[in-house]
Protein backbone atom coordinates (compact mmCIF):
# COMPACT_ATOMS: atom_id res chain seq x y z
CA UNK A 1 0.00 0.00 0.00
CA UNK A 2 2.01 2.91 -1.29
CA UNK A 3 -0.72 5.50 -1.63
CA UNK A 4 -1.45 7.53 1.44
CA UNK A 5 -4.94 7.84 2.81
CA UNK A 6 -5.06 11.54 2.13
CA UNK A 7 -4.93 10.90 -1.62
CA UNK A 8 -8.05 8.75 -1.39
CA UNK A 9 -11.52 9.89 -2.11
CA UNK A 10 -14.18 8.64 0.28
CA UNK A 11 -17.18 7.31 -1.61
CA UNK A 12 -19.23 6.23 1.40
CA UNK A 13 -18.88 6.90 5.07
CA UNK A 14 -20.44 5.05 7.97
CA UNK A 15 -20.88 7.34 10.97
CA UNK A 16 -21.76 6.21 14.50
CA UNK A 17 -24.02 3.53 13.11
CA UNK A 18 -26.11 1.39 15.45
CA UNK A 19 -28.49 -1.15 14.03
CA UNK A 20 -31.23 -3.10 15.76
CA UNK A 21 -33.25 -6.15 14.78
CA UNK A 22 -36.21 -5.38 17.02
CA UNK A 23 -34.66 -5.02 20.48
CA UNK A 24 -31.55 -6.89 19.50
CA UNK A 25 -28.61 -4.61 18.78
CA UNK A 26 -26.63 -6.09 15.90
CA UNK A 27 -24.22 -3.25 15.16
CA UNK A 28 -22.52 -1.07 17.77
CA UNK A 29 -21.26 2.36 16.88
CA UNK A 30 -19.61 1.57 13.56
CA UNK A 31 -17.38 4.22 11.98
CA UNK A 32 -15.79 3.38 8.70
CA UNK A 33 -14.84 4.98 5.40
CA UNK A 34 -15.37 3.24 2.06
CA UNK A 35 -12.79 4.50 -0.40
CA UNK A 36 -13.57 5.21 -4.01
CA UNK A 37 -12.61 2.50 -6.49
CA UNK A 38 -11.05 0.30 -3.85
CA UNK A 39 -12.11 -3.12 -2.61
CA UNK A 40 -13.08 -3.05 1.03
CA UNK A 41 -13.43 -6.44 2.72
CA UNK A 42 -15.40 -7.16 5.87
CA UNK A 43 -14.19 -10.18 7.80
CA UNK A 44 -15.02 -11.73 11.13
CA UNK A 45 -16.54 -14.83 12.70
CA UNK A 46 -20.13 -15.88 11.98
CA UNK A 47 -22.71 -13.62 13.57
CA UNK A 48 -20.29 -10.71 13.98
CA UNK A 49 -22.55 -8.39 11.96
CA UNK A 50 -20.58 -8.08 8.73
CA UNK A 51 -23.52 -9.02 6.51
CA UNK A 52 -25.80 -6.82 8.61
CA UNK A 53 -23.47 -3.89 8.03
CA UNK A 54 -23.30 -4.63 4.30
CA UNK A 55 -27.09 -4.70 4.06
CA UNK A 56 -27.27 -1.31 5.78
CA UNK A 57 -25.36 0.23 2.90
CA UNK A 58 -28.24 -0.18 0.45
CA UNK A 59 -30.95 -0.19 3.15
CA UNK A 60 -31.90 -3.79 2.42
CA UNK A 61 -33.13 -4.00 6.01
CA UNK A 62 -35.98 -1.64 5.09
CA UNK A 63 -37.73 -4.62 3.49
CA UNK A 64 -38.53 -6.18 6.84
CA UNK A 65 -40.47 -4.60 9.67
CA UNK A 66 -38.95 -3.99 13.09
CA UNK A 67 -35.46 -3.05 11.90
CA UNK A 68 -34.01 0.23 13.12
CA UNK A 69 -30.97 2.32 12.23
CA UNK A 70 -29.27 4.96 14.36
CA UNK A 71 -26.46 7.18 13.16
CA UNK A 72 -25.75 7.88 9.54
CA UNK A 73 -24.29 6.57 6.32
CA UNK A 74 -23.15 9.02 3.66
CA UNK A 75 -22.95 8.41 -0.06
CA UNK A 76 -21.03 11.21 -1.80
CA UNK A 77 -21.60 13.30 1.28
CA UNK A 78 -25.37 12.86 1.32
CA UNK A 79 -27.18 10.77 3.93
CA UNK A 80 -28.63 7.59 2.40
CA UNK A 81 -31.50 7.84 4.84
CA UNK A 82 -32.64 11.08 3.20
CA UNK A 83 -32.46 9.51 -0.24
CA UNK A 84 -35.20 7.76 -2.13
CA UNK A 85 -34.50 4.12 -1.41
CA UNK A 86 -35.13 3.14 -5.05
CA UNK A 87 -32.55 5.66 -6.22
CA UNK A 88 -30.11 4.54 -3.53
CA UNK A 89 -30.36 0.92 -4.66
CA UNK A 90 -29.71 1.79 -8.26
CA UNK A 91 -26.55 3.59 -7.13
CA UNK A 92 -25.49 0.91 -4.65
CA UNK A 93 -25.90 -2.53 -6.22
CA UNK A 94 -25.69 -5.92 -4.56
CA UNK A 95 -24.63 -9.47 -5.38
CA UNK A 96 -25.78 -12.23 -3.06
CA UNK A 97 -24.31 -15.36 -1.58
CA UNK A 98 -26.36 -17.72 -3.71
CA UNK A 99 -26.74 -16.94 -7.40
CA UNK A 100 -30.18 -15.39 -7.84
CA UNK A 101 -31.05 -15.50 -11.54
CA UNK A 102 -34.60 -14.44 -12.32
CA UNK A 103 -36.89 -16.91 -14.09
CA UNK A 104 -36.37 -15.38 -17.52
CA UNK A 105 -33.81 -15.43 -20.33
CA UNK A 106 -30.15 -14.54 -19.90
CA UNK A 107 -30.73 -11.31 -21.84
CA UNK A 108 -33.80 -10.33 -19.83
CA UNK A 109 -31.94 -10.92 -16.59
CA UNK A 110 -29.27 -8.38 -17.46
CA UNK A 111 -31.86 -6.06 -19.00
CA UNK A 112 -34.02 -6.12 -15.86
CA UNK A 113 -32.46 -3.18 -14.04
CA UNK A 114 -32.04 -1.22 -17.28
CA UNK A 115 -35.70 -1.60 -18.19
CA UNK A 116 -36.62 -0.35 -14.72
CA UNK A 117 -34.80 2.83 -15.69
CA UNK A 118 -36.75 3.00 -18.95
CA UNK A 119 -33.88 2.07 -21.26
CA UNK A 120 -35.07 0.45 -24.52
CA UNK A 121 -34.09 -0.61 -28.02
CA UNK A 122 -30.51 -0.58 -29.26
CA UNK A 123 -29.24 1.18 -26.16
CA UNK A 124 -30.65 -1.67 -24.10
CA UNK A 125 -28.97 -4.26 -26.33
CA UNK A 126 -25.64 -2.46 -26.23
CA UNK A 127 -25.67 -2.07 -22.48
CA UNK A 128 -26.59 -5.71 -21.91
CA UNK A 129 -23.72 -6.74 -24.16
CA UNK A 130 -21.32 -4.41 -22.40
CA UNK A 131 -22.36 -5.66 -18.96
CA UNK A 132 -21.94 -9.28 -20.02
CA UNK A 133 -18.51 -8.48 -21.43
CA UNK A 134 -17.50 -6.65 -18.26
CA UNK A 135 -18.64 -9.66 -16.25
CA UNK A 136 -16.50 -11.94 -18.46
CA UNK A 137 -19.54 -13.95 -19.47
CA UNK A 138 -20.22 -12.69 -22.99
CA UNK A 139 -18.18 -15.33 -24.86
CA UNK A 140 -19.93 -18.14 -23.04
CA UNK A 141 -23.49 -16.88 -23.58
CA UNK A 142 -23.50 -14.73 -26.72
CA UNK A 143 -25.13 -17.48 -28.81
CA UNK A 144 -27.76 -18.38 -26.25
CA UNK A 145 -29.01 -15.06 -24.87
CA UNK A 146 -32.60 -16.26 -25.22
CA UNK A 147 -32.00 -19.39 -23.14
CA UNK A 148 -33.27 -19.54 -19.59
CA UNK A 149 -30.82 -18.23 -17.01
CA UNK A 150 -31.31 -21.45 -15.08
CA UNK A 151 -29.51 -23.34 -17.85
CA UNK A 152 -26.21 -21.77 -16.73
CA UNK A 153 -23.86 -23.37 -14.23
CA UNK A 154 -23.61 -21.98 -10.69
CA UNK A 155 -20.48 -19.96 -11.46
CA UNK A 156 -21.97 -18.59 -14.67
CA UNK A 157 -25.17 -17.70 -12.82
CA UNK A 158 -23.17 -15.72 -10.30
CA UNK A 159 -21.35 -13.84 -13.08
CA UNK A 160 -24.75 -13.23 -14.67
CA UNK A 161 -25.90 -11.67 -11.39
CA UNK A 162 -22.78 -9.49 -11.41
CA UNK A 163 -23.52 -8.48 -15.02
CA UNK A 164 -27.08 -7.65 -14.00
CA UNK A 165 -25.84 -5.54 -11.10
CA UNK A 166 -23.20 -3.61 -13.09
CA UNK A 167 -25.50 -3.05 -16.08
CA UNK A 168 -27.19 -0.18 -14.23
CA UNK A 169 -23.75 1.34 -13.63
CA UNK A 170 -23.82 1.61 -9.84
CA UNK A 171 -21.21 3.65 -8.00
CA UNK A 172 -20.82 1.03 -5.31
CA UNK A 173 -21.27 -2.73 -5.55
CA UNK A 174 -21.85 -4.84 -2.45
CA UNK A 175 -20.87 -8.52 -2.46
CA UNK A 176 -22.26 -10.79 0.24
CA UNK A 177 -20.00 -13.85 0.27
CA UNK A 178 -20.32 -14.16 -3.49
CA UNK A 179 -18.19 -17.28 -3.85
CA UNK A 180 -19.19 -19.37 -0.85
CA UNK A 181 -21.47 -21.53 -3.03
CA UNK A 182 -18.93 -21.95 -5.83
CA UNK A 183 -16.03 -24.25 -6.69
CA UNK A 184 -12.40 -22.99 -6.70
CA UNK A 185 -12.26 -22.34 -10.46
CA UNK A 186 -15.48 -20.29 -10.47
CA UNK A 187 -14.24 -18.55 -7.34
CA UNK A 188 -11.00 -17.57 -9.04
CA UNK A 189 -12.94 -16.14 -11.99
CA UNK A 190 -15.15 -14.05 -9.73
CA UNK A 191 -12.14 -12.79 -7.77
CA UNK A 192 -10.39 -11.76 -10.99
CA UNK A 193 -13.56 -10.03 -12.03
CA UNK A 194 -13.81 -8.08 -8.78
CA UNK A 195 -10.25 -6.84 -9.15
CA UNK A 196 -11.06 -5.81 -12.72
CA UNK A 197 -14.30 -4.06 -11.70
CA UNK A 198 -12.68 -1.86 -9.06
CA UNK A 199 -11.21 0.25 -11.83
CA UNK A 200 -14.67 1.72 -12.24
CA UNK A 201 -16.71 0.73 -9.21
CA UNK A 202 -16.24 0.94 -5.47
CA UNK A 203 -16.56 -2.53 -3.98
CA UNK A 204 -17.46 -3.80 -0.54
CA UNK A 205 -17.21 -7.53 0.01
CA UNK A 206 -18.19 -9.68 2.96
CA UNK A 207 -16.21 -12.87 3.08
CA UNK A 208 -15.66 -15.84 5.33
CA UNK A 209 -12.54 -16.63 3.48
CA UNK A 210 -9.57 -14.70 4.85
CA UNK A 211 -7.33 -15.67 1.95
CA UNK A 212 -9.90 -14.15 -0.35
CA UNK A 213 -9.87 -10.90 1.58
CA UNK A 214 -6.08 -10.89 1.51
CA UNK A 215 -6.00 -11.61 -2.22
CA UNK A 216 -8.44 -9.08 -3.53
CA UNK A 217 -9.06 -6.30 -1.05
CA UNK A 218 -7.26 -3.02 -0.47
CA UNK A 219 -8.85 -2.32 2.89
CA UNK A 220 -10.17 -4.71 5.48
CA UNK A 221 -12.51 -4.22 8.39
CA UNK A 222 -12.43 -6.84 11.10
CA UNK A 223 -15.68 -7.17 13.01
CA UNK A 224 -16.47 -8.99 16.21
CA UNK A 225 -19.75 -9.16 18.13
CA UNK A 226 -21.29 -6.25 16.27
CA UNK A 227 -18.29 -3.98 16.63
CA UNK A 228 -15.72 -2.89 14.10
CA UNK A 229 -12.55 -3.87 15.91
CA UNK A 230 -10.11 -2.65 13.33
CA UNK A 231 -10.12 -0.99 9.93
CA UNK A 232 -6.85 -0.74 8.07
CA UNK A 233 -5.15 -1.43 4.75
CA UNK A 234 -5.43 -5.16 4.07
CA UNK A 235 -1.69 -5.65 4.14
CA UNK A 236 -1.45 -4.22 7.62
CA UNK A 237 -4.40 -6.28 8.91
CA UNK A 238 -2.74 -9.48 7.78
CA UNK A 239 0.85 -8.65 8.76
CA UNK A 240 0.91 -6.38 11.78
CA UNK A 241 -2.58 -5.48 12.94
CA UNK A 242 -3.07 -2.87 15.63
CA UNK A 243 -5.40 -5.02 17.69
CA UNK A 244 -4.57 -8.26 19.47
CA UNK A 245 -8.04 -9.63 18.62
CA UNK A 246 -7.48 -9.07 14.91
CA UNK A 247 -4.18 -10.86 15.07
CA UNK A 248 -5.74 -13.82 16.88
CA UNK A 249 -8.44 -14.04 14.23
CA UNK A 250 -6.28 -13.74 11.14
CA UNK A 251 -3.77 -16.22 12.49
CA UNK A 252 -6.59 -18.68 13.09
CA UNK A 253 -6.53 -18.71 16.85
CA UNK A 254 -10.33 -18.38 16.94
CA UNK A 255 -13.21 -17.89 14.57
CA UNK B 1 -37.88 -66.22 15.91
CA UNK B 2 -35.19 -63.60 16.11
CA UNK B 3 -35.94 -59.96 16.63
CA UNK B 4 -34.79 -59.18 13.14
CA UNK B 5 -37.07 -61.74 11.44
CA UNK B 6 -40.00 -60.55 13.52
CA UNK B 7 -39.39 -56.97 12.48
CA UNK B 8 -39.05 -57.97 8.89
CA UNK B 9 -42.29 -59.98 8.97
CA UNK B 10 -44.15 -57.12 10.59
CA UNK B 11 -42.77 -54.67 8.05
CA UNK B 12 -43.82 -56.87 5.15
CA UNK B 13 -47.26 -57.39 6.65
CA UNK B 14 -47.82 -53.64 7.10
CA UNK B 15 -46.56 -53.00 3.59
CA UNK B 16 -49.08 -55.51 2.29
CA UNK B 17 -51.92 -53.86 4.25
CA UNK B 18 -51.00 -50.41 2.88
CA UNK B 19 -50.90 -51.88 -0.58
CA UNK B 20 -54.40 -53.35 -0.11
CA UNK B 21 -55.86 -50.05 1.07
CA UNK B 22 -54.42 -48.33 -1.98
CA UNK B 23 -55.85 -51.02 -4.25
CA UNK B 24 -59.22 -50.66 -2.50
CA UNK B 25 -59.38 -46.97 -3.34
CA UNK B 26 -58.17 -47.35 -6.89
CA UNK B 27 -60.52 -50.28 -7.50
CA UNK B 28 -63.65 -48.16 -6.94
CA UNK B 29 -62.26 -45.28 -8.94
CA UNK B 30 -61.58 -47.55 -11.88
CA UNK B 31 -64.94 -49.24 -11.55
CA UNK B 32 -66.72 -45.91 -11.75
CA UNK B 33 -64.54 -44.70 -14.61
CA UNK B 34 -64.87 -48.07 -16.35
CA UNK B 35 -68.65 -48.21 -16.30
CA UNK B 36 -68.75 -44.57 -17.30
CA UNK B 37 -66.51 -45.24 -20.27
CA UNK B 38 -68.40 -48.35 -21.39
CA UNK B 39 -71.89 -46.86 -21.05
CA UNK B 40 -70.94 -43.34 -22.02
CA UNK B 41 -69.07 -44.40 -25.10
CA UNK B 42 -71.91 -46.68 -26.17
CA UNK B 43 -74.42 -43.83 -26.28
CA UNK B 44 -72.11 -41.20 -27.65
CA UNK B 45 -73.74 -39.57 -30.72
CA UNK B 46 -72.65 -36.42 -32.54
CA UNK B 47 -76.27 -35.14 -32.45
CA UNK B 48 -75.91 -34.88 -28.69
CA UNK B 49 -73.92 -31.69 -29.15
CA UNK B 50 -75.76 -29.93 -31.95
CA UNK B 51 -79.45 -30.89 -31.54
CA UNK B 52 -81.93 -29.37 -29.10
CA UNK B 53 -83.89 -31.61 -26.76
CA UNK B 54 -87.09 -33.17 -28.10
CA UNK B 55 -90.33 -32.88 -26.15
CA UNK B 56 -90.29 -35.37 -23.26
CA UNK B 57 -91.07 -38.91 -24.37
CA UNK B 58 -90.12 -38.36 -27.98
CA UNK B 59 -86.82 -40.10 -28.67
CA UNK B 60 -83.84 -38.44 -30.33
CA UNK B 61 -82.65 -34.89 -29.99
CA UNK B 62 -79.57 -33.67 -28.16
CA UNK B 63 -78.31 -31.50 -25.34
CA UNK B 64 -77.13 -28.44 -27.22
CA UNK B 65 -78.48 -25.93 -24.65
CA UNK B 66 -76.70 -27.76 -21.87
CA UNK B 67 -73.35 -27.90 -23.68
CA UNK B 68 -73.52 -24.23 -24.64
CA UNK B 69 -74.80 -23.17 -21.22
CA UNK B 70 -72.14 -25.17 -19.42
CA UNK B 71 -69.43 -23.58 -21.49
CA UNK B 72 -70.80 -20.07 -20.91
CA UNK B 73 -71.27 -20.53 -17.17
CA UNK B 74 -67.85 -22.10 -16.52
CA UNK B 75 -66.06 -19.60 -18.76
CA UNK B 76 -67.72 -16.64 -17.09
CA UNK B 77 -67.01 -18.14 -13.67
CA UNK B 78 -63.36 -18.48 -14.69
CA UNK B 79 -63.23 -14.90 -15.93
CA UNK B 80 -64.66 -13.64 -12.64
CA UNK B 81 -62.99 -16.08 -10.24
CA UNK B 82 -59.43 -16.38 -11.56
CA UNK B 83 -58.35 -12.71 -11.42
CA UNK B 84 -60.00 -12.25 -8.04
CA UNK B 85 -58.41 -15.42 -6.70
CA UNK B 86 -54.96 -14.53 -7.96
CA UNK B 87 -55.18 -11.00 -6.61
CA UNK B 88 -56.34 -12.27 -3.21
CA UNK B 89 -53.44 -14.75 -3.22
CA UNK B 90 -50.95 -11.99 -4.05
CA UNK B 91 -52.33 -9.91 -1.22
CA UNK B 92 -52.02 -12.76 1.27
CA UNK B 93 -48.46 -13.59 0.25
CA UNK B 94 -47.01 -10.13 -0.36
CA UNK B 95 -48.94 -7.59 1.66
CA UNK B 96 -51.02 -9.26 4.36
CA UNK B 97 -48.23 -11.23 6.07
CA UNK B 98 -47.88 -8.83 8.96
CA UNK B 99 -51.53 -8.03 9.44
CA UNK B 100 -53.59 -10.08 11.90
CA UNK B 101 -56.74 -9.08 10.09
CA UNK B 102 -55.62 -10.47 6.76
CA UNK B 103 -54.16 -13.60 8.27
CA UNK B 104 -57.58 -14.25 9.81
CA UNK B 105 -59.13 -13.86 6.38
CA UNK B 106 -56.52 -16.27 5.06
CA UNK B 107 -57.63 -18.84 7.64
CA UNK B 108 -61.25 -18.32 6.68
CA UNK B 109 -60.27 -18.87 3.06
CA UNK B 110 -58.89 -22.26 4.10
CA UNK B 111 -62.25 -23.11 5.60
CA UNK B 112 -64.08 -21.81 2.52
CA UNK B 113 -62.38 -24.45 0.37
CA UNK B 114 -64.31 -27.14 2.17
CA UNK B 115 -67.65 -25.31 2.28
CA UNK B 116 -70.39 -27.54 0.86
CA UNK B 117 -70.98 -26.19 -2.63
CA UNK B 118 -74.76 -26.16 -2.16
CA UNK B 119 -74.28 -23.47 0.50
CA UNK B 120 -72.59 -21.25 -2.04
CA UNK B 121 -75.60 -21.82 -4.29
CA UNK B 122 -77.94 -20.81 -1.49
CA UNK B 123 -75.98 -17.64 -0.76
CA UNK B 124 -76.02 -16.59 -4.40
CA UNK B 125 -79.70 -17.50 -4.61
CA UNK B 126 -80.43 -15.03 -1.83
CA UNK B 127 -78.33 -12.28 -3.42
CA UNK B 128 -78.77 -12.66 -7.16
CA UNK B 129 -81.85 -14.81 -7.79
CA UNK B 130 -84.45 -13.90 -5.17
CA UNK B 131 -84.24 -10.12 -5.72
CA UNK B 132 -84.51 -10.59 -9.50
CA UNK B 133 -87.38 -13.02 -9.15
CA UNK B 134 -86.17 -15.74 -11.50
CA UNK B 135 -83.25 -18.08 -12.09
CA UNK B 136 -80.51 -16.72 -14.34
CA UNK B 137 -77.25 -17.86 -15.90
CA UNK B 138 -75.21 -15.03 -14.42
CA UNK B 139 -75.94 -16.12 -10.85
CA UNK B 140 -74.74 -19.63 -11.74
CA UNK B 141 -71.44 -18.24 -12.95
CA UNK B 142 -71.10 -16.16 -9.78
CA UNK B 143 -71.77 -19.20 -7.58
CA UNK B 144 -69.08 -21.18 -9.39
CA UNK B 145 -66.67 -18.23 -9.29
CA UNK B 146 -67.11 -18.05 -5.51
CA UNK B 147 -66.34 -21.75 -5.30
CA UNK B 148 -63.10 -21.49 -7.21
CA UNK B 149 -61.98 -18.23 -5.58
CA UNK B 150 -60.55 -19.76 -2.38
CA UNK B 151 -58.89 -22.63 -4.26
CA UNK B 152 -57.04 -20.21 -6.52
CA UNK B 153 -56.27 -17.71 -3.75
CA UNK B 154 -54.68 -20.42 -1.62
CA UNK B 155 -52.68 -21.98 -4.46
CA UNK B 156 -51.41 -18.55 -5.47
CA UNK B 157 -50.45 -17.75 -1.89
CA UNK B 158 -48.62 -21.06 -1.45
CA UNK B 159 -46.83 -20.78 -4.77
CA UNK B 160 -45.70 -17.21 -4.07
CA UNK B 161 -44.39 -18.28 -0.69
CA UNK B 162 -42.19 -20.86 -2.42
CA UNK B 163 -40.30 -18.14 -4.30
CA UNK B 164 -36.96 -17.75 -2.49
CA UNK B 165 -36.46 -14.59 -0.44
CA UNK B 166 -33.12 -14.04 -2.16
CA UNK B 167 -34.80 -13.70 -5.54
CA UNK B 168 -37.00 -10.88 -4.26
CA UNK B 169 -34.07 -9.18 -2.56
CA UNK B 170 -32.05 -9.37 -5.77
CA UNK B 171 -34.84 -7.55 -7.60
CA UNK B 172 -35.13 -4.90 -4.87
CA UNK B 173 -31.36 -4.46 -4.95
CA UNK B 174 -31.63 -3.38 -8.58
CA UNK B 175 -33.90 -0.53 -7.59
CA UNK B 176 -37.30 -2.08 -8.31
CA UNK B 177 -40.52 -1.00 -6.66
CA UNK B 178 -42.51 -3.60 -4.79
CA UNK B 179 -45.13 -3.96 -7.52
CA UNK B 180 -42.39 -4.43 -10.12
CA UNK B 181 -40.77 -7.12 -8.02
CA UNK B 182 -44.10 -8.92 -7.69
CA UNK B 183 -45.14 -8.53 -11.33
CA UNK B 184 -41.84 -9.16 -13.09
CA UNK B 185 -40.02 -11.58 -10.82
CA UNK B 186 -42.15 -13.25 -8.17
CA UNK B 187 -45.21 -13.89 -10.35
CA UNK B 188 -43.00 -15.14 -13.15
CA UNK B 189 -41.25 -17.58 -10.84
CA UNK B 190 -44.59 -18.86 -9.53
CA UNK B 191 -46.36 -18.76 -12.90
CA UNK B 192 -46.53 -22.48 -13.55
CA UNK B 193 -47.73 -23.29 -10.06
CA UNK B 194 -50.43 -20.64 -10.26
CA UNK B 195 -51.50 -21.89 -13.70
CA UNK B 196 -51.84 -25.36 -12.23
CA UNK B 197 -54.01 -23.98 -9.45
CA UNK B 198 -56.19 -22.21 -12.00
CA UNK B 199 -56.67 -25.35 -14.09
CA UNK B 200 -57.47 -27.44 -11.03
CA UNK B 201 -59.90 -24.72 -9.92
CA UNK B 202 -61.67 -24.84 -13.27
CA UNK B 203 -61.74 -28.63 -13.15
CA UNK B 204 -63.25 -28.41 -9.70
CA UNK B 205 -66.17 -26.20 -10.71
CA UNK B 206 -66.77 -27.84 -14.09
CA UNK B 207 -68.37 -30.82 -12.41
CA UNK B 208 -70.54 -28.93 -9.88
CA UNK B 209 -74.32 -29.45 -9.82
CA UNK B 210 -75.55 -28.26 -6.46
CA UNK B 211 -74.70 -24.54 -6.74
CA UNK B 212 -76.34 -24.41 -10.16
CA UNK B 213 -79.64 -25.92 -9.01
CA UNK B 214 -80.57 -22.72 -7.17
CA UNK B 215 -79.04 -20.27 -9.58
CA UNK B 216 -78.86 -20.94 -13.30
CA UNK B 217 -81.32 -23.83 -12.96
CA UNK B 218 -82.15 -25.33 -16.36
CA UNK B 219 -83.48 -24.46 -19.78
CA UNK B 220 -84.67 -26.64 -22.62
CA UNK B 221 -84.11 -23.86 -25.13
CA UNK B 222 -80.76 -22.63 -26.27
CA UNK B 223 -79.99 -19.22 -24.81
CA UNK B 224 -77.02 -16.89 -24.73
CA UNK B 225 -78.76 -14.39 -22.49
CA UNK B 226 -77.28 -14.42 -19.01
CA UNK B 227 -80.54 -13.04 -17.61
CA UNK B 228 -82.35 -16.23 -18.60
CA UNK B 229 -82.24 -19.52 -16.80
CA UNK B 230 -79.45 -21.45 -18.44
CA UNK B 231 -78.97 -25.17 -18.92
CA UNK B 232 -75.80 -26.90 -17.78
CA UNK B 233 -74.56 -30.42 -18.33
CA UNK B 234 -74.56 -31.28 -14.67
CA UNK B 235 -78.09 -30.09 -13.91
CA UNK B 236 -79.40 -31.68 -17.12
CA UNK B 237 -77.74 -34.96 -16.20
CA UNK B 238 -79.26 -34.74 -12.75
CA UNK B 239 -82.74 -34.24 -14.22
CA UNK B 240 -82.36 -36.86 -16.92
CA UNK B 241 -81.13 -39.53 -14.56
CA UNK B 242 -84.15 -38.91 -12.33
CA UNK B 243 -86.45 -38.96 -15.37
CA UNK B 244 -88.57 -41.87 -16.60
CA UNK B 245 -87.31 -42.26 -20.16
CA UNK B 246 -84.68 -44.73 -21.19
CA UNK B 247 -83.16 -42.48 -23.84
CA UNK B 248 -82.75 -39.75 -21.21
CA UNK B 249 -80.59 -42.10 -19.17
CA UNK B 250 -78.55 -42.89 -22.25
CA UNK B 251 -78.01 -39.22 -23.03
CA UNK B 252 -77.06 -38.60 -19.40
CA UNK B 253 -74.41 -41.36 -19.65
CA UNK B 254 -72.99 -39.81 -22.78
CA UNK B 255 -72.97 -36.32 -21.24
CA UNK B 256 -71.31 -37.65 -18.09
CA UNK B 257 -68.67 -39.29 -20.26
CA UNK B 258 -67.89 -36.08 -22.11
CA UNK B 259 -67.80 -33.98 -18.94
CA UNK B 260 -65.57 -36.46 -17.12
CA UNK B 261 -63.22 -36.61 -20.07
CA UNK B 262 -63.03 -32.83 -20.06
CA UNK B 263 -62.25 -32.63 -16.34
CA UNK B 264 -59.79 -35.51 -16.63
CA UNK B 265 -57.96 -33.80 -19.47
CA UNK B 266 -57.80 -30.56 -17.46
CA UNK B 267 -56.31 -32.39 -14.48
CA UNK B 268 -53.80 -34.21 -16.65
CA UNK B 269 -52.84 -30.95 -18.30
CA UNK B 270 -52.26 -29.43 -14.87
CA UNK B 271 -50.09 -32.36 -13.80
CA UNK B 272 -48.03 -32.32 -16.98
CA UNK B 273 -47.52 -28.59 -16.71
CA UNK B 274 -46.50 -28.89 -13.09
CA UNK B 275 -44.04 -31.67 -13.69
CA UNK B 276 -42.46 -30.38 -16.83
CA UNK B 277 -42.00 -26.70 -16.15
CA UNK B 278 -41.75 -26.84 -12.40
CA UNK B 279 -38.49 -28.68 -12.80
CA UNK B 280 -36.69 -25.47 -13.62
CA UNK B 281 -37.36 -23.45 -10.46
CA UNK B 282 -37.28 -26.69 -8.50
CA UNK B 283 -33.76 -27.36 -9.71
CA UNK B 284 -32.92 -23.84 -8.75
CA UNK B 285 -34.18 -24.38 -5.22
CA UNK B 286 -32.47 -27.76 -4.88
CA UNK B 287 -29.26 -26.29 -6.23
CA UNK B 288 -29.28 -23.38 -3.88
CA UNK B 289 -30.03 -25.60 -0.89
CA UNK B 290 -27.28 -28.03 -1.80
CA UNK B 291 -24.96 -25.11 -2.65
CA UNK B 292 -24.15 -26.89 -5.88
CA UNK B 293 -20.71 -26.34 -7.31
CA UNK B 294 -20.37 -25.38 -10.94
CA UNK B 295 -17.93 -23.70 -13.26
Amino acid sequence: MIETQTALKTRMEVKNLNFYYGFNQALKNINMPIYDRKVTALIGPSGCGKTTLLRCLNRMHDLYPGNRYEGDILLDGESIFNMDVIELRSRVGMVFQKPTPFPMSIFDNVAFGLRLKGIKGTELKDRVEKALKDAALWDEVKDRLKDSAFSLSGGQQQRLCIARAIAVEPEVLLFDEPTSALDPISTAKIEELIVELKKKITIVIVTHNMQQAARISDYTGFMYLGELIEFNPTEKIFTKPDEKLTEDYVTGRFG
Amino acid sequence: MSRKTRRKLFSNFMLFVSFLTAVYGIFWLFWILGSLFINGFKYLRPELIYLDPTPPGQEGGGLRPAFVGHLIITSLATVIGVPMGIMAGIYFAEYGRNSKFFMTIRQITDIMVSTPSILMGAVVYAVLVKPVGHFNGFSGAVALALLMLPVIAITTDEMLKLVPKEMREAAYALGAYKWQVIKDVVMRAAKVGIMTGVILGVARIAGETAPLLFTSFNNNVLTFDLRDPMASLTVTMFNYVMGPYHYWHQQAWAAAFILTMGVLLLSIWAKVLLHRNLLEPLFYIVRSIAGKKGG
